[in-house]
């Protein structure tokens, strides 16, 4: 592999830190948020689960920090600072350099984003090849097969000559992720990595993902809607609604001191294979259209906690314990 | 004992797969089911599980004879349908309704919501004009959506809405059995919930049976009363659900269970049983196909295929080690956090006073 640039790593300050983006998406209605203002951060080694609904902004704002927001979408306002330098200040060529190789990124559908028309291995050498240009064909052949082997892919060899038709699901989401891992990022992206997948195979995933960290010391943003996923692998989480951060706490602190009405409506709403009950507590109601967001807090309408207070002005995240924030107004809620 | 609402036995469905343009030939034979049995009991679900190719589609298709059955019996209310052709056939379609995975694909985009809930009941010509106007009112009511969504086309509404419509159509003929296939897996979790809740309250108002299939086992777990576990076109354990979840006797029920994410951070994990995928149907391995991927496979295993053998409490499996498989390690629920509990118990009362005093659906 070509020589790495060297960075001067700080540990001490986080690798990936986004301060008030909000993308918008031009419509007849004027522009519509998508991502309204959210701020996280992540530091080296360690995982952040974005939990939340369709519609909530977490695709959109993965897609933001890879400066990868589709037309007639804009990032209007914010700072995405990756390992000291400013992403969204940076030319396009430089972003280019950083997108694939300092930050990976793992989609959903490994079907869709995977070309049909090219074999496994031509889509790693041509992802390795746009950041070393320089390399033979032969060395990005032999980086490429051992990229499918740390991805625990069978006879790598064979599986470099195959066309995605020709594997399952989970070998595709393999090869995802060893395209991604090809050039060795610090940070990776991972939008729903297992949602396409079966149960087994996503524990298989879930697994090798972990081992990958433990080896590599990437950091992982995983969004997800599934709280058994980043139960089980985040350090951090980030619950998403309606294009906000409304509550953000270390793993244990957010099914152990669930803070935010829409968190304990989303834990009351997943079946339990441990326990037995009649009734799910589910939430009523859908999650409000960008374009036509309700007053106050984006929640209340859906909110059994809910007050007048709630729908005339917009929470703030304040803290409410150890390295947790919580944007309501009525948290917590046994206090009223 | 009354006879059972289904009975399927032997059930098998092969699929050709054929090679070649022009002179095409027979390449192979998918097994998509091989040889299914079970029953459903009057206001029973029965939860058919599996990953993906193991033929739990292709099962509820055979039985609503969508598809026709390469092998094997199908009797409902007491009736052999296998066979059955033309004005007994129409006839049965009303007894036998389906609510499809895909609230997008699912309904004409075309017609308004009242046309389509109107539909199967002009197809099978029940009622006037007013009283299938009533009918419709009724429907949506039932699924909790409102009288005046009658007008507005699918378009218009969310997922979980469109999945109530779905819901509605299929209510609207008054079946006894409905085959739900996947019918919240495309939905979000807060609306999962509620699409749940409400095919529960269905159940217990009409007395409906329900053959759910999912590959979300805590869902299944949620809804079912009996669960069949099928891989690669065969069922491999059958019993009721509380039973088959507390004390699995199946290596793969084992390694579908363990391979669940849980919602609990405190709980150590535990690496997945299996490894690699399911061989494929066009050429399943010899002996119990579970093989290739079972932890427990010996010898006998490659060679001789086992078959379901009731192991008592309306339990059976099909696996040689069954006997042998140790107690399941009690799935101890760590239990939520005393702050998750008070919350959540607070929660579920506000939501209740809310729903009562009529409030957001």
């Amino acid at each position: 592999m070509a020589e790495r640039p060297t960075i001067a790593a700080d540990v001490t300050k986080p690798l990936l830190s986004i301060e008030g983006l909000r993308t918008v998406f031009r419509s007849s209605n004027g522009d519509v948020a998508a991502v309204d203002g959210v701020d996280l951060s992540i530091a080296r080694g360690k995982t952040l689960g974005i939990v939340g609904e369709s519609g909530c902004g977490k695709s959109v704002l993965s897609l933001s920090v890879m400066r990868l927001v589709p037309p007639p979408g804009r990032i209007a306002t914010g700072r995405i600072v990756f390992d000291g330098n400013d992403l969204l200040g940076m030319p396009a060529a430089q972003m280019r350099a950083i997108r694939g190789r300092r930050i990976g990124m793992i989609f959903q559908e490994p079907m869709t984003s995977l070309n049909p028309v090219y074999t496994a291995g031509d889509q790693i050498v041509e992802a390795m090849r746009a950041h070393d240009p320089s390399a033979s064909a032969a060395a990005l052949r032999k980086r490429a097969v051992a990229a499918l082997d740390r991805v625990r892919i069978p006879a790598p060899d064979r599986r470099f000559g195959e066309y995605p038709h020709q594997m399952s699901g989970g070998m595709r989401q393999r090869v995802m992720i060893a395209m991604a891992l090809a050039c060795e990022p610090d940070l990776i992206i991972a939008d729903e990595p297992t949602t396409a997948l079966d149960v087994t195979v996503q524990a298989q995933i879930l697994d090798l993902l972990r081992a990958l960290q433990r080896e590599s010391g990437m950091a992982i943003v995983l969004i997800t809607h599934d709280l058994g996923v980043v139960a089980e692998m985040a350090d951090e989480i980030a619950v998403m609604y309606a294009g906000k951060v409304v509550e953000r706490a270390p793993t244990p602190a957010i099914f152990d001191d669930p803070q935010h009405p829409y968190t304990l409506g989303l834990l009351g709403s997943i079946p339990r294979i441990e326990t037995q009950t009649d009734r799910l507590l589910a939430i009523e109601g859908t999650v409000p259209p960008p374009f036509d967001p309700p007053p106050g807090c984006r929640f209340n309408p859906r909110c059994v906690f809910a007050d007048d207070g709630c729908t005339a002005e917009m929470p703030a995240l304040r803290p409410l314990g150890l390295d947790h924030i919580v944007a309501c107004r009525r948290a917590p809620v046994e206090a009223t | 004992m009354t006879e059972p609402l289904l009975e399927v036995e032997g059930l098998t469905r092969h699929f050709a797969v054929k090679r070649g343009l022009v002179f095409s030939r027979e390449a192979g034979v998918v097994r998509a089911v091989d040889g299914v049995s079970f029953r459903l009991e009057r206001g029973e679900t029965l939860a058919l599980v599996g990953e993906s190719g193991c033929g739990k589609s292709t099962t509820a298709r055979l039985v609503l004879r969508l598809i026709e059955p390469t092998a094997g019996t199908v009797w409902f209310e007491g009736k052999d349908i296998t066979a059955m052709t033309g004005e007994p056939l129409r006839a049965l379609r009303k007894r036998l309704q389906i609510v499809f995975q895909d609230p997008f694909a699912s309904l004409n985009p075309r017609m308004t919501v009242a046309e389509i809930l109107e539909e199967p009941l002009i197809v099978h010509g029940i009622g006037d004009a007013r009283s299938r106007r009533d009918r419709v009112a009724a429907l949506l009511e039932q699924v909790g959506l409102a009288g005046y969504h009658a007008q507005r086309y699918p378009h218009e509404f969310s997922g979980g809405q469109r999945q109530r419509i779905g819901i509605a159509r299929a209510l609207a003929v008054e079946p006894s059995l409905i085959v739900c296939d996947e019918p919240v897996s495309a939905l979000d979790v807060s609306v999962q919930a509620q699409v749940i809740n409400l095919l529960k309250d269905l159940q217990r108002a009409l007395g409906l049976s329900y053959l759910f299939i999912a590959h979300d086992l805590a869902v299944v777990k949620h809804m079912a009363d009996r669960v069949a576990v099928m891989y690669l076109g065969q069922i491999v354990e059958i019993g009721p659900a509380a039973a088959l979840f507390a004390n699995p006797r199946h290596p793969y029920t084992r390694t579908l269970l363990a391979a669940i994410p849980r919602p609990d951070p405190h709980r150590t994990h535990v690496q997945a049983g299996a490894t690699g995928d399911a061989p494929s149907p066009m050429n399943p391995p010899a002996g119990c196909r579970f093989h290739t991927r079972c932890p427990l496979a010996i010898d006998r295993c490659r060679t001789e295929m086992p078959v379901l053998t009731a192991l008592g409490g309306g339990q059976s499996a099909a696996c040689h080690r069954s006997a042998e498989l140790p107690p399941l390690d009690a799935d101890t629920a760590i239990g939520s956090a005393p702050a998750a509990e008070r919350r959540l118990a607070l929660y579920a009362a506000r939501r209740a006073e809310a729903l009562a005093g009529g409030g957001a659906r």
